[in-house]
């Protein structure tokens, strides 16, 4: 359990970096180190193969295009454009609004009994596969297709105009 | 797990990290020999007889030279990136089986690290790992030609991982599980049952695509278009000095080392060897197989040095090309064959 803490609290910190860094690539830096805590986590639940996905895609990809993408445009304190003080009030408005929710919706509940797994081998890459396959085929299926046609349609608007390619 | 289990294994790892370590710097020396052979000239052949203690010299050089750190680098990353960078290079040893079980005595010695049942997976975490190291060196460098030198290698690791994923799935469908335990046991012997046991019989093509992404991941010719010295003076490592240029040179040839172990593993039967069932001692047979696998591995780091001195560096949209129309096409339609295959022979 203390392992757990441990380890909840580098990820809250580690995200709390990530916001407040003034660099953008210093800021995803932390992104990757608090999804690295993700990834612990899972271990922690024995979720083995959530864990090492959520490595190789989060970490090992998804994070790189980002800091690809950063580095190519190479943001800096000139090219950051000005927000007028108008936006800043009302997120400041919006965001105070979010977290009284969240806290009242967090009050109205109970404790929250911890779930107990029928079997704690859930996790594992051939019970995943066979709950994957057997009870859950449509879900599975149909977000597979979500994904599909978002890459599609990446693709079309990357390559909208035919005239300025 | 008592405490002799705990001594064990940490006496494994110590010696598996000398071994890489000592492999990779005898690589350098070996890739400077296989250079000089291909080109027909003599090689390093002063420090010691056939020139043999010239990766001491260079080690040598590498500490000893001034350690320089550009003025608006950012301090913290431009040392952070080549430690990332050896350290990925080194963990990927933690779940590759080097032999079968020892018995010594009472205790039965486990020739690998761990045996965790998404190690092919944790492989390819490793891989997707590698290539921060070199995108943080490379940014915090804050010279364009690093920074361009990070960026593809960012673009370059994340479409060659694709088709090395695709191309694992396709084994991964004939092997049917993740632990590379299992999958060296699986390939047991050389012939079983009318046919091949090496995986490489039953994934040619599969194992095509994974050694040209290896060679794609460990930016090797002709895919080192991260440190392409006619275009980008030195890449990601242009503004680096002393022994952290030397981590970033070193932890390639431990890359190279590891994913010659991987591609053993995985397709060439890891530690069996033909005829093994002929041989009654069991611990003789594990001793055999480890001398096995690493004679299949230095083949792999030949391989990987054949092909440096022989083919020409790819040009950037090439390399695109490659990855993107070639590959992933290619590695596509191996998944649907061998599905295939393996539904008609299951019958």
């Amino acid at each position: 359990m203390s392992t757990f803490y441990f380890i909840a609290f580098l990820s809250i910190f580690f995200s709390i970096l990530v916001i407040t860094a003034k660099n953008p690539v210093h800021s995803i830096l932390y992104l990757v180190l608090t999804f690295f805590t993700f990834t612990i986590h899972y271990i922690l639940m024995n979720a083995q193969f959530l864990a090492v996905v959520n490595f190789i895609v989060y970490m090992g990809a998804i994070l790189v295009l980002f800091l690809y993408t950063l580095m190519l445009i190479n943001l800096n304190k000139e090219s950051e454009p000005r927000k007028s003080s108008m936006v800043k009030f009302a997120a400041v408005i919006g965001g105070g609004c979010f977290l009284v929710t969240i806290v009242a919706a967090l009050k109205a509940f109970k404790v929250s009994q911890p779930v107990i797994l029928n079997d704690p081998n859930l996790g594992l890459v051939k019970n995943l596969g066979k709950i994957l396959f057997n009870e859950y085929l449509l879900p599975f299926e149909v977000s597979s297709i979500l994904l599909l046609s978002a890459m599609v349609g990446a693709v079309l608007l990357a390559t909208k105009d035919p005239k300025t390619t | 797990m008592d405490v002799a289990d705990i001594i064990i294994k940490f006496v494994l790892v110590v010696i598996i990290f000398s071994i890489s370590l000592l492999i990779a710097l005898y690589s350098t020396y070996a890739e400077r020999k296989v250079a000089a052979f291909f080109q027909d000239r003599l090689g390093p052949n002063r420090a010691g007889p056939f020139g043999i203690f010239q990766p001491f010299a260079d080690g040598g050089k590498m500490f000893l030279k001034e350690e320089i750190i550009p003025a608006n680098a950012s301090a913290f990353l431009f040392i952070a990136g080549p430690s990332l960078s050896i350290f990925t290079a080194c963990i990927g040893s933690a779940v590759i089986p080097w032999g079968q079980k020892l018995t010594i005595g009472t205790h039965v010695i486990d020739l690998q690290v761990a045996d965790i049942n998404v190690g092919v997976l944790y492989i390819l975490g490793v891989v997707s790992l590698g290539v921060y190291g070199v995108m943080i060196g490379g940014w915090a460098s804050n010279n364009k030609y690093s920074l361009l030198g990070a960026i593809r290698a960012a673009s370059q690791n994340i479409s060659y991982e694709i088709s090395m994923g695709l191309s694992i799935i396709a084994l991964l469908m004939v092997t049917g599980t993740l632990s590379l335990r299992e999958i060296a046991e699986q390939q047991h012997g050389f012939w079983a049952n009318g046919w091949f046991t090496w995986n490489f019989f039953r994934q040619p093509l599969g194992f095509l695509l994974f050694i040209v992404c290896a060679f794609a991941e460990t930016n090797r010719t002709p895919f080192d278009l991260p440190e392409c010295e006619t275009e980008l003076i030195g890449g990601y490592h242009t503004e680096y000095s002393s022994m952290k240029l030397g981590f970033y040179l070193f932890s390639e040839y431990i890359n190279m080392f590891i994913s010659g172990a991987v591609m053993s593993t995985l397709y060439f039967g890891g530690y069996n060897f033909p005829f093994m069932d002929l041989i009654h001692s069991p611990n003789l047979v594990a001793i055999i197989g480890v001398a096995a696998l690493f004679a299949k591995i230095f083949f792999f780091i030949f391989f990987f040095m054949w092909v440096r001195w022989t083919i020409p560096r790819f040009r950037y949209d090439q390399l695109m090309d490659l990855g993107w129309k070639a590959l992933i096409p290619l590695a596509i339609a191996n998944i649907v064959i061998t599905g295939i295959v393996i539904t008609f022979l299951n019958r």
